[in-house]
């Protein structure tokens, strides 16, 4: 017998990842989609893909963080940077290869984080939000004055990853590389919060003091949460990196920390197909602008100038608009949709 | 290091500093009443000194009509911020609101540098007399003088205020607790929108004091962030500590900058110590000096 709607008789089916047939097919295709992606779009494109796949690591490790065990953390930027700067080192000035420099530098930022987390312990909220601003310009600062392995205000030139004799020069080839790490991080937080550290980050974000009277160790998972988080910028810092070619201190400053804080806002917070929704958004968005710029610029001349000044403006405006009317983010907008399809046309 | 450099480097941090604890008043204002972190206090200073800039120079207003009209302009500026923003997120979480102050933060620095553009700009006549005069041995100048002067006398009067007035006192009473403050009779939302204005005032004569001595341009707002170090340090929810912390941050940047560049041949240490300083403060005090201590109870 064919029931309409899905009854779940077991918990493991509950908890399930995809859980209808007709979610894995589409998560599948979507898949597929993206690996064939590079061949569909020209390279502006690709590159822009790049960056948001890149983007969406950053923002599912700050939304652990931040929305799943509800630690503000205003140095995302810097933790980036940490990342980037760790891989450079390793690849281009101890000559190692980029297989290995991807992992150290997830490493490396995860004991930043580790380190940078350990007032969370005493501090909640807004000012922990303060301590971790403090970390942010406090790691700028360092990648700004310690010239023997950053480089200084000139950088660091990196090279593009190579195995087995094939360096990965073009955009497309590194395109899979970044795809198969975002695709598998992805998974793994995913996984993460469907188990007994991941639900004891949600517990100690929902009331730290139940969580505590239930047997959570505070310091453990609160610390726990902050390098997975810091692992998570550190990776994504350093494809970053390589992506570019060339990391210096002015790529990671305050303001990439609010773009990455404005990801996972205006995605959802406590949510991992909200970090990705937020990532496509935050990076389309300023393109998407200097597109509309362009093409205003054209019929109404003199615009142009006073529309770059005003293009950060338009970005905080929409920052505002949105936590004003959807302060829930994307990913909620995204399950009313998909909840109002599957009932249509009853819409109760 | 000789005394004299050490006097020279406490006598400047202390101006400074006095501005700090202006904007941090400001800061601390807001957040008492209405518990919102207001990440923008940095850009309501360069809005401060943009304006009064505009007014002085390039309408050739009299220097204390122009600082009335700044501060007339921050009151508007200060509604409309309270009213179109701040009031629909009532109630969201932390972060959010936090989030929004940003938002409003890019806002008001692209309007500024539409308008303003990005070179550096000074008031022209100069606001206060230049001649130095000798503090201890030290040449100071009247400009410095003046300027710390004024900033006491805003925080003077604005501790007067919460302490005497009717105003500050249901100013007070809403920050201790809003739903009984609001059952006697005081109108929560016109407090928010006091202490949003008072601190756009404040912060814009902070911004005028600190336009006239470093000179105006788009990193002003850099300015606005030297708040969190101040708070920090004094509680943030104390204005006496607002006022303190202030001061004493204006001071240890200018010493630990001495001390590296004397000693260690390092530079730039001026813009990180406050923020190590911070954290420091956080391991040991997290509540500041004179911050309220939050009690939990499940």
């Amino acid at each position: 017998m064919q029931y309409c709607g899905d009854f779940r008789t077991a918990y493991e089916r509950d908890m399930e990842l995809l859980q209808t047939p007709f979610v894995k097919v589409c998560v599948t295709a979507f898949f597929v989609f993206l690996l064939a992606w590079p061949f569909l779009v020209k390279s502006a494109f690709l590159w822009i893909t790049l960056q948001i796949l890149i983007a969406a690591i950053g923002a599912v490790g700050l939304n652990i963080l931040t929305g799943f065990t509800g630690q503000i953390s205003l140095g995302q930027g810097a933790f980036l940077g940490v990342g980037a700067y760790t891989s450079a080192y390793i690849t281009a000035k101890l000559g190692l290869s980029f297989w290995v420099g991807v992992p150290a530098a997830g490493l490396v930022t995860a004991m930043a984080g580790m380190v940078f987390g350990i007032p969370s312990l005493r501090l909640k909220g807004l000012y922990l939000a303060i301590a971790t601003l403090a970390s942010q310009f406090i790691l700028e600062w360092i990648f700004l004055r310690w010239e023997s392995v950053t480089g200084g205000s000139y950088g660091i030139v990196i090279p593009r990853p190579s195995l087995g004799g094939y360096v990965f020069e073009s955009d497309r080839s590194y395109y899979y590389i970044v795809l198969l790490i975002a695709a598998a991080m992805v998974l793994f937080a995913a996984n993460l919060m469907r188990t007994r550290t991941g639900r004891a980050f949600m517990a100690v974000r929902d009331h730290h003091i139940s969580a505590e009277i239930m047997g959570i160790n505070l310091f453990k998972y609160r610390i726990l949460s902050f390098a997975i988080s810091s692992f998570y910028a550190g990776v994504a810092g350093a494809l970053y990196g390589h992506s570019l070619r060339f990391v210096s201190s002015e790529q990671f400053n305050i303001e990439v920390s609010i773009v990455y804080l404005a990801m996972i806002i205006i995605g959802g917070l406590g949510s991992i197909l909200g970090s990705i929704f937020g990532a496509v958004f935050m990076i389309l968005l300023p393109k998407l602008l200097t597109i509309v710029t362009a093409k205003m610029a054209v019929s109404i001349p003199g615009i142009a100038e006073l529309a770059t000044a005003l293009e950060q403006g338009i970005f905080g405006m929409i920052i505002i608009v949105f936590l004003i009317f959807e302060p829930d983010g994307l990913a909620h907008r995204w399950k009313m949709v998909k909840a109002y399809w599957k009932l249509y046309p009853f819409s109760y | 290091m000789t005394f004299q450099y050490f006097l020279q480097l406490v006598i400047s941090g202390l101006v400074i500093g006095s501005i700090y604890s202006a904007v941090a008043l400001g800061f601390v204002i807001i957040y008492k009443a209405t518990r919102v972190v207001n990440f923008a206090q940095g850009e309501l200073l360069m809005v401060g000194a943009y304006v009064c800039y505009a007014f002085l120079v390039q309408m050739h207003v009299p220097f204390w009509a122009a600082l009335l009209l700044t501060v007339l302009f921050g009151m508007v500026l200060a509604m409309l911020v309270e009213r179109l923003i701040l009031r629909p997120m009532i109630g969201e979480p932390a972060i959010s609101i936090i989030m929004v102050t940003i938002g409003l933060s890019l806002v008001l620095r692209s309007v500024a540098s539409a308008i303003w553009g990005t070179d550096i700009l000074v008031y022209e006549p100069k606001l206060f007399p230049q001649e130095m005069i000798s503090f201890a041995g030290v040449p100071v100048s009247l400009e410095f003088v003046w300027c710390f002067v004024l900033s006491v006398f805003l925080l003077a009067v604005f501790s007067i205020f919460f302490k005497y007035s009717k105003a500050g006192v249901a100013m007070r009473a809403t920050a201790f607790n809003q739903q009984v403050a609001q059952s006697m009779g005081i109108s929560v939302k016109h407090i928010f929108a006091l202490s949003w204005v008072i601190s756009a005032v404040v912060s814009g004569i902070g911004g005028v004091l600190i336009g006239n001595i470093n000179g105006i341009n788009n990193t002003l707002y850099h300015f606005g962030l030297k708040v969190f170090p101040a708070t920090i340090l004094g509680g943030l929810d104390s204005i006496l500590g607002a006022a303190i912390g202030g001061m004493i941050i204006g001071i240890l940047e200018n010493l630990s900058d001495g001390f590296c560049k004397t000693y260690f041949d390092l530079s730039g240490v001026k813009e990180v110590a406050p923020y190590v300083i911070l954290v420091l403060i956080l391991m040991v005090k997290p509540y500041g000096l004179f911050g309220t201590k939050e009690i939990e109870r499940v």
